[in-house]
């Protein structure tokens, strides 16, 4: 189709002059506004401005990243949507496709945490049913500042909460996720949302408006003045009043209308009444339907005066903007309308039609049917200028990661003391307090509840399931972001042998400060380019994710944190390994070597406050051989139990596989014999690393199947009673403690900390 | 065995208990709680959820949906009558038991395993269990901590109407082993005919040993095997 001009359209009544001033509060640059005026060929209106501001976000446009993501591989035989839907969709086998994707909702958090999280959790929801597929399981991936802080423990209780409340209304289950308090989050949280949906191959549904004339309808709630400009909200960086200012730009959440409108979507694709169907999310109607015209190569029309709100005297541009949630964009066939009323009548919802699909590539607003905007839909879309930028690494980060860590890894003192003071530690300490809020076990599919490597839900009807998790170290990140983004998927995939899932694609959401400074730009490029090459050698594929930038409060950046939510397939659901040791008795069998850094970890963190040094290598053949050598191993059902090595180190990790979920401890006699100072043997986070349990007549085929994957292999111990307490000998030290004390460092940390009487709360 | 699942606006292990009661070779239906009529059913289930959002009170809204007049003249006829979760608040708001479900004493939403006794094992729900023997079975719920004045309490109690308490593993009630704070730790109780069980944890979640316990397998081929044929 060629470009449509605009028509000429008079200034609406009551709306303000268009002025550089008010260009610029919609976050357009000179150059970009020049480039809207020769899209239009004359002047915006309030409202098409308005309009403009929105889709060209970063947010919703991309701008700043959408070149840098064309280089994440995104291809594969089983991938049956990649991105720009949605959601992504895999094939998962049996017939039945896994629509997953991830999302944030950073800024509204920061600013309501409560509400915040909430409507993030409610929006992925919404990505996944508007591809047909049903939601079956959530993650939640945060990151806060240090716990000692008051308004810190008040946005993490409050992101908790909402994150809870949403999903245990709606009824989906979560199974798993993780977080980390640094200082590096202080003012901006990070609250990513994950979501998972089953259905058939032919239930698939995509987000296209085609058929000149069909209708256009709003379904679900009413559009309120909530949430106005939330993309270009969310495209800003915070200051010190953005508390304030910025409350009305943070939408409510509603999950009990979202379960109403979840079953009434799914009732609606299964009827064929609709075409297409959209979330009317991040910038409301108008990304929705002008993305659905996009999509769909047409254009829309529609008429202001018939949406369904919540309150008289809205503008063309609030109801264009309106971030209201539990809303839906949906195209009918044509003649069906009433069935759609119909089913939405069933749930308590409303539908109107609002609009119809035209063939003139426009999308154009009308009030009272008089046009009040008319602007060329694939440009608006489509023609958001993109930037690459100049990145140049930051000198302080350079100086953090060349310091000398010599002394730090010599350091005399007490090990056992530094291991408990580590497992006491929020990053490291079990997060038994935010899961205990979730409903992990509705919808009776979860297999493997938080707490383990991987939360799995299995396809009711089939032999298989599907495994998730959440990842990144954004400490590494920002020490060296191609090694960092490199680990954040080498973990990933761990995590998910670790189930004995094999790992199948991935959604990232890439969370980074102002990319218009070039040392942030630098970290988004060069993680981007790590997660790349981590992506091809694993062979997951990037199926869609989220940008969020400009997280950054008062000029101070974010780690840059790229999330990777990886899933994998499971065969045979009676194969499911878990982390914690079962036996006494049995041997414990460490893959994997350690490379010898201490950069970036936790040991530092918790002892120094110290964020340095040389983030540990990664190695991705060698973690790909171990992947296959674990999956080899489970499938010949050699092993009682798998857990990755990862923050903390070895010490941590055996640790964790000892204590389960606390019910049944068991106790550890391990020696590892390293040539290493024992603080980096103990607490040193190198990648690559699984530690596995297997009964002892088994240990000779775990070494062996290592051997001919060439993972480096050693039996270091034996799984014994609780009673023999936990001792790990390496070269010149020892860990040696209680298991009672073991177990009261890691569980009761969190809760000590949060449920602790406090004075003021912010 | 013809089972009707009643589903509420916002219910949502509707789906759960359809299974579980299949699972024991229950033939069940889901009933929209706007329609009426369960005559022809063998027993009626309450599923867990959060019936119009728990606006007002868990429960509050639902019991006054049409579906729930039928609900109290099928308990009349002897039926079972299962609540679970948002189905047991519903059944203390609709009369059909005594007592209420407040906040958990936490304030927080509770989920997890918790260990239940069974205090009767002669009641149409429980039969396949023995007196005394302890369950794992999950609860996820932010309204579940039981309390009823007095005289209720001390009438459930007289009458052994209490059929499970939260336990710990030894199968004895204590303050830890009480997730929400309930009086005398009770976890579900029955109505005066004993065909009418409330209870906050979620047996239908129990019925598998890949989802974690089986043990709540028997409270639905108890319900199966109360049923004459008909």
């Amino acid at each position: 189709m060629t470009n449509p001009t605009a028509m000429q359209v008079p200034p609406r009544e009551g709306d303000p002059e268009i002025t550089p001033e008010i260009v610029a509060d919609h976050g357009l640059t000179p150059e970009e506004y020049e480039k809207v005026l020769k899209i239009m060929g004359r002047d915006p209106t309030f409202t098409e401005l308005g309009v403009f501001s929105a889709m060209w976000s970063e947010h919703c446009g991309y701008k700043n990243s959408k070149r840098l993501l064309r280089l994440l591989p995104t291809q594969a035989p089983w991938v049956i949507q990649g991105p720009g839907e949605n959601a992504g969709v895999i094939d998962v086998g049996d017939g039945y496709a896994l629509a997953f994707k991830i999302e944030s909702h950073n800024h509204p958090s920061a600013v309501e945490p409560y509400q915040g999280a909430a409507t993030g959790v409610g929006g992925i929801l919404r990505d996944i049913f508007t591809m047909g597929a049903r939601p079956v399981a959530v993650l939640d991936s945060l990151r806060f500042g240090d716990l000692d802080s008051g308004r810190v423990r008040y946005l993490f209780a409050g992101v908790v909460n909402g994150v809870g409340d949403y999903g245990n209304c709606v009824g989906i289950p979560n199974v798993g996720g993780e977080v980390q308090f640094d200082r590096g989050y202080e003012g901006n949280p990070i609250v990513n949302a994950m979501c998972l949906g089953l259905m058939r191959h032919e239930e698939l549904i995509t987000a296209a408006a085609t058929g000149n004339g069909a209708p256009l309808m709003a379904v679900g709630a009413r559009t309120g003045r909530d949430g106005i400009h939330g993309a270009t909200f969310a495209s800003e960086e915070l200051s010190e009043d953005s508390d304030e200012s910025s409350r009305p730009q943070v939408q409510v959440g509603d999950p009990f209308t979202e379960k109403l409108l979840l079953e009434a979507s799914l009732e609606l694709i299964a009827s064929g009444a609709i075409s297409g169907i959209q979330d009317m999310g991040a910038a409301g109607i108008t990304s929705s339907a002008s993305e659905m015209a996009g999509r769909g190569g047409s254009g829309v029309e529609l008429e202001m005066t018939d949406v369904p709100v919540r309150e008289e005297g809205m503008t063309p541009y609030e109801i264009l903007l309106s971030e209201s949630q539990e809303r839906m964009l949906v195209v009918a066939h044509p003649g069906r309308e009433d069935e759609v009323r119909e089913i939405l009548e069933k749930w308590e919802l409303e539908a109107a039609v609002i609009g119809q699909v035209t063939d003139d590539g426009k999308f154009r607003i009308l009030e009272n049917g008089n046009v009040v905007g008319d602007i060329p839909a694939l440009p608006l879309t489509d023609g958001c200028p993109t930037y690459e930028r100049e990145g140049i690494e930051s000198e302080q980060v350079v100086a953090l990661r060349e310091m000398d860590l010599t002394e730090h890894m010599t350091a005399e003192g007490d090990l056992t003391k530094d291991f408990l003071s580590l497992l006491r530690s929020p990053n490291v300490a079990s997060k038994r307090w935010i899961y205990e809020q979730y409903d992990t076990t509705v919808r009776t599919g979860t297999a493997v509840r938080p707490g383990g490597d991987s939360g799995v839900i299995r396809i009711r009807g089939t032999s298989r399931a599907i495994a998730a998790t959440t990842d990144c170290n954004g400490r590494l990140v920002y020490l060296e972001p191609r090694t960092g983004a490199m680990a954040a998927v080498a973990e990933a995939a761990r995590n998910l042998v670790c189930v004995g899932a094999l790992p199948t694609a991935i959604t990232n959401n890439l969370n980074f400060g102002n990319p218009l400074k070039t040392h942030i730009y630098y970290q988004l490029r060069e993680a981007v380019l790590g997660m790349r090459e981590a992506c091809s050698a694993f062979e997951t594929p990037v199926t869609g994710g989220n940008v969020s930038l400009f997280n950054e409060t008062d000029g101070k950046a974010i780690y840059p944190t790229p999330v990777i939510g990886m899933v994998g397939v499971i065969d045979d659901i009676s194969k499911i390994i878990r982390h914690a040791f079962n036996s006494a008795g049995d041997d414990i069998v460490l893959l994997g070597t350690n490379s010898g850094e201490l950069g970036g970890s936790e040991y530092l963190y918790v002892t120094y406050k110290l964020v340095a040094g040389h983030p540990p290598s990664v190695d991705l053949e060698a973690e790909r051989l171990l992947q296959q050598a674990v999956l080899k191993m489970n499938h010949e059902e050699v092993l009682n139990s798998a857990h990755d090595c990862s923050e903390g180190g070895l010490a941590a990790a055996i640790a964790e596989c000892a204590l389960g979920n606390g019910e049944t401890p068991l106790g550890v006699s391990a020696e590892v014999d390293e040539d290493l100072a024992p603080i980096v043997s103990l607490f040193g986070e190198s990648h690559g690393r699984i530690i596995v349990s297997t009964s002892p007549e088994n240990t000779e085929r775990v070494l062996a199947i290592a051997a001919l994957y060439d993972v480096p292999a050693k039996r270091i111990g034996t799984v014994t009673e609780m009673a023999s307490g936990f001792s790990i000998k390496v070269r010149s030290g020892s860990v040696q403690a209680r298991m009672t004390d073991v177990a009261e460092a890691y569980f009761d940390s969190i809760p000590n900390i949060m449920d602790a009487p406090t004075g003021s709360e912010a | 065995m013809k089972v009707a699942v009643i589903t509420f606006p916002g219910s949502n292990c509707d789906y759960d208990l359809f299974k579980a009661a299949q699972q024991v070779g229950g033939d069940a239906q889901f009933i929209w709680h706007r329609e009426r009529g369960l005559e022809s059913y063998d027993a009626v289930l309450l599923p867990g959820g959060f019936s119009y959002g728990d606006y007002l009170r868990a429960g509050a809204i639902a019991r006054m949906s049409p579906i729930m007049e039928d609900v109290i003249e099928f308990a009349k006829t002897g039926r079972p009558v299962l609540g679970i979760c948002n189905g047991f608040q519903i059944l203390c708001e609709s009369g059909l038991l005594p007592g209420a479900l407040m906040h958990n004493i936490s304030l927080k939403f509770e989920s997890k395993d918790v260990m239940l006794r069974v205090d009767r094992s002669d009641t149409m729900f429980t039969k396949d269990y023995t007196t005394g023997q302890v369950l794992r079975i999950p609860i996820a719920h932010g309204e579940g901590n039981y309390g009823a004045d007095d005289e209720t309490l001390k009438a459930l109690e007289d009458q052994g109407r209490v059929v499970f308490r939260y336990v710990d593993r030894d199968g004895e009630p204590s303050d830890e082993a009480n997730p929400n704070g309930s009086w005398n730790n009770i976890a579900g109780i029955t109505n005066e005919t004993g065909n009418v069980l409330g209870m906050m944890p979620h047996p239908e979640r129990a019925m598998e040993k890949l989802l974690g316990s089986t043990d709540g397998l028997a409270l639905f081929t108890s319900m199966a095997g109360s049923i004459q044929p008909s």
